[in-house]
């Protein structure tokens, strides 16, 4: 080997810096959640603390609620955080997942454009809203893809007495993707949307899109946790798994969710003690 | 050891897209005397080395060795090309290259070399990056690699077309030490002169046949064959 | 325009101060695509150049799937890959999911078939030159590969920086596979990608640029070593 050969020795460079092996981790969960919670920059407050607190790193692959149910259905993940009680409740009753628990509420609020076409700004009936929308015929941007906030929406359709399979047209548009690109798809055509406050707050492409409906309780959205059932998935990391469960529902944990807030305003509401 | 000649060609053919390129030659090639294969441009003087060489197989006919052993007979053969073709190495390790592709054991490959670059007097560029060298001096390193497996028979096809009369004068002046060590040269050009100067005898082709295989003087002052005095009176013998 | 110029001088200066997170992610982004390139030249250039030499039944067909797989989709290939170490897959067992090695593994199917079709074109056009010449010195198969490959091997470079372009600047595959986790799979690309969707479209820009730069550093640095080394050789 000619070590003087200046290709030689990169090419041995390039080997040995590849081939640096990356650091054994220490004890860790892999926890499936939703990009809304990723984006709201909530699991940037939390994970740290409960790291600092018992030494356990927390991998959050983030995705939209559908996929991280199907995730912990599989058994890829260890625990599954998510927003969508309906869905969690059914696959608990199903075996795939244990130890649910209640963590904490937030809302969706719906977004639109300032030159509100379908004039549903300041509304307090998210009902009444959305059965403008499609008579005004203004544009909607859904998430289309199978997510907590994507069944929620579809949800207060229906609750609106909307049949979107009639009504569905032009103005209906599915993005079938996260909420980030969702908002950015909704700004860029004066969409209205509905986003969860978390996302919204910190999303900052919003051009002209504005909050126009509000407040509403039916816009309150259950975040669960719960773990990937071991007797399904003998690989889980049980006791690090309920560890985080049980710091999420403590006290403590949820004093940590109730102090996030952006710009000055408080996001998740803790309610796992109810 | 005998030796892997004569080489006995019998009825030798090859076709190539459509046409023939060799048409039936039946020739015993002799060792003892350096054998040029003369003839025009397109008359089939590469065709004919290559399918003796063995790089090329024959549409019908035979190529007959004096041995049984194919590796021995492709082992005493080697072949210096008109454009040499050499490795992005020094000279020196284009030859070990050789060397090591014939077996021979990697302690005595250098000593081999060096002696092989002597012979050519490129032994001072022995560590200069082969493709560094001028036209002339990597033709003479095709030599040297050539020679320094101590060949039986040395086949060069138009080895100084690409050159300048002062590196033809060196190749011309390696290939004769060559013949008179014992190597059986067999060389094709279209060069009057240089067959004259090089062969003893002539194998003289046109469009693929053989026309006339005569020792070399009496080639150029009675051709036997029509064909052989057209081409010695349109050439111009100091091409 | 400005707030892109703004965020790229942002980004850069993230880089030049050091900033933990953003060279936690530069250095990961780098391990894992030059894992992947030497992983994918090991196995592509004998590949490439067997498939080059070589004669055998079906060779013009494997010669087209070759070429045809240097397009494939990134995305395509972490789906397949995550189907393979899921848990429910076969491979569950290795535990590799959302880890760097299962982001060499994917980036490695990805540009396998860019440089082994590269290179077996590159060998094959040398092969039509050196034939005759190695032929006629007794060399051939396994050997004639290895003598090319080695001789070539300035423009083999070029087959294998093409693929380390596809991996440094694909997202699909590492996305999927890696799950983009915070400290552990985030590269450079994974990261755009989330900026994006926070709508934080400046930094994801600089963050693009910040990734373009390196590749182009990294480029520029083979080109040196390659013009020195063949300075030597010619």
């Amino acid at each position: 080997m000619d070590l003087k050969n200046p290709f030689v020795v990169s090419l041995l460079a390039v080997a040995a810096f590849a081939a640096s092996p990356v650091p054994a981790a220490d004890r860790f969960i892999v926890v499936s959640s939703t990009t809304s919670t990723e984006n709201s920059g909530l699991f940037k407050r939390l994970l740290p603390m409960f790291k600092a607190q018992t030494g356990i790193a927390v991998r959050v692959v983030a995705q939209g609620t559908g996929q991280a149910l199907d995730m912990g259905k599989r058994g890829d993940c260890d625990v599954v955080f998510v927003h969508n009680k309906n869905a969690e409740l059914k696959l608990v009753s199903e075996g795939y997942f244990v130890d649910r628990r209640d963590v904490m509420v937030n809302d969706f609020v719906i977004v639109g454009p300032k030159s509100d076409p379908a004039k549903v700004a300041g509304m307090k009936n998210v009902s009444a809203a959305l059965n403008k929308i499609p008579v005004a015929k203004a544009p909607f941007a859904s998430r289309g893809d199978n997510s907590g906030t994507h069944s929620a929406e579809l949800r207060l359709w229906k609750a609106a007495g909307v049949d979107l399979a009639q009504a569905k047209g032009d103005w209906y548009r599915e993005t079938g993707s996260g909420m980030g690109a969702t908002l950015n798809t909704a700004a860029g055509m004066n969409a209205y949307t509905l986003s969860d406050r978390g996302t919204w707050l910190a999303f900052k492409n919003r051009q002209n899109l504005t909050i126009v409906v509000e407040s509403d309780t039916r816009l309150f959205n259950q975040y669960g946790v719960m773990l990937v059932n071991p007797a399904r998935h003998a690989h889980v990391r049980q006791a690090e798994g309920r560890a985080f469960i049980d710091w999420l529902v403590s006290t403590e944990g949820q004093a940590v969710i109730a102090a996030y807030k952006i710009n000055g305003e408080q996001l998740f509401f803790p309610n796992a003690g109810r | 050891m005998t030796s892997i000649l004569p080489l006995a060609l019998h009825e030798l053919s090859f076709r190539a897209g459509g046409r023939t390129l060799i048409d039936r030659i039946s020739v015993d090639i002799e060792g003892g005397m350096s054998t040029v294969i003369l003839g025009a441009n397109g008359a089939g003087k590469s065709v004919l080395m290559r399918l003796m060489h063995g790089l090329l197989a024959p549409s019908a006919g035979r190529i007959d060795w004096n041995s049984a052993d194919p590796h021995r007979v492709r082992r005493a053969q080697a072949m210096v090309f008109q454009n040499p073709i050499m490795l992005r190495r020094s000279a020196l390790a284009n030859v070990t290259y050789g060397l090591a592709a014939a077996g021979v054991a990697r302690a005595e490959r250098e000593a081999l070399a060096i002696e092989a670059l002597e012979s050519v007097r490129l032994r001072s560029l022995a560590d200069r990056a082969a493709r560094t060298l001028s036209g002339g001096e990597q033709q003479r390193l095709a030599l040297a690699r050539a020679w320094a497996l101590h060949p039986e028979v040395l086949f060069l096809d138009e080895p100084t077309a690409s050159l300048d009369p002062g590196a033809t004068r060196e190749i011309e002046r390696v290939i004769r030490a060559f013949d008179a060590a014992g190597t059986k040269v067999v060389m094709s050009t279209h060069n009057l002169g240089q067959a004259r100067r090089l062969g003893d005898e002539i194998l003289f082709l046109h469009e693929g046949r053989l026309a006339e295989r005569t020792p070399v003087e009496r080639f150029f002052l009675h051709p036997v064959s029509a064909e052989a005095e057209a081409f010695i009176k349109g050439e111009v013998p100091w091409t | 325009m400005n707030s892109i110029l703004d965020a790229t001088r942002q980004a850069l200066a993230m880089i030049g101060t050091g900033d933990p997170a953003l060279v936690g992610i530069v250095v990961l982004s780098l391990m894992v695509s030059l894992s992947a390139v030497l992983c994918a030249a090991l196995v592509g250039l004998p590949l490439g150049a067997a498939v080059a030499v070589a004669r055998f039944p079906g060779r013009r067909t494997v010669i087209v799937l070759l070429n045809a797989l240097m397009g494939l989709p990134p995305v395509v290939v972490g789906l397949a890959i995550y189907l393979l170490l899921s848990r429910a897959g076969p491979l569950g067992e290795a535990g590799l999911l959302f880890t760097p090695g299962a982001m060499v593994i994917a980036q490695t199917v990805l540009i396998l078939p860019i440089i082994a079709a590269l290179t077996r074109q590159a060998v094959e056009d040398a092969w039509r030159e050196y034939e005759e010449q190695l032929r006629s010195l007794g060399v051939r198969g396994v050997s004639a590969a290895l003598t090319l490959l080695w001789d070539i091997r300035f423009s083999l470079l070029t087959a294998v920086l093409a693929g380390l372009g596809r991996a440094s600047a694909e997202v699909g595959a590492v996305m999927i596979v890696g799950g983009n986790i915070d400290g552990v799979t985030r590269v450079m690309t994974t990261a755009i990608a989330l900026e994006t969707s926070k709508g934080d479209l400046p930094l994801a820009l600089g963050l693009g640029i910040v990734l373009i730069l390196i590749v182009v550093a990294l480029n520029a640095g083979a080109f040196i070593i390659k013009e020195a080394a063949q300075r030597r050789t010619g």
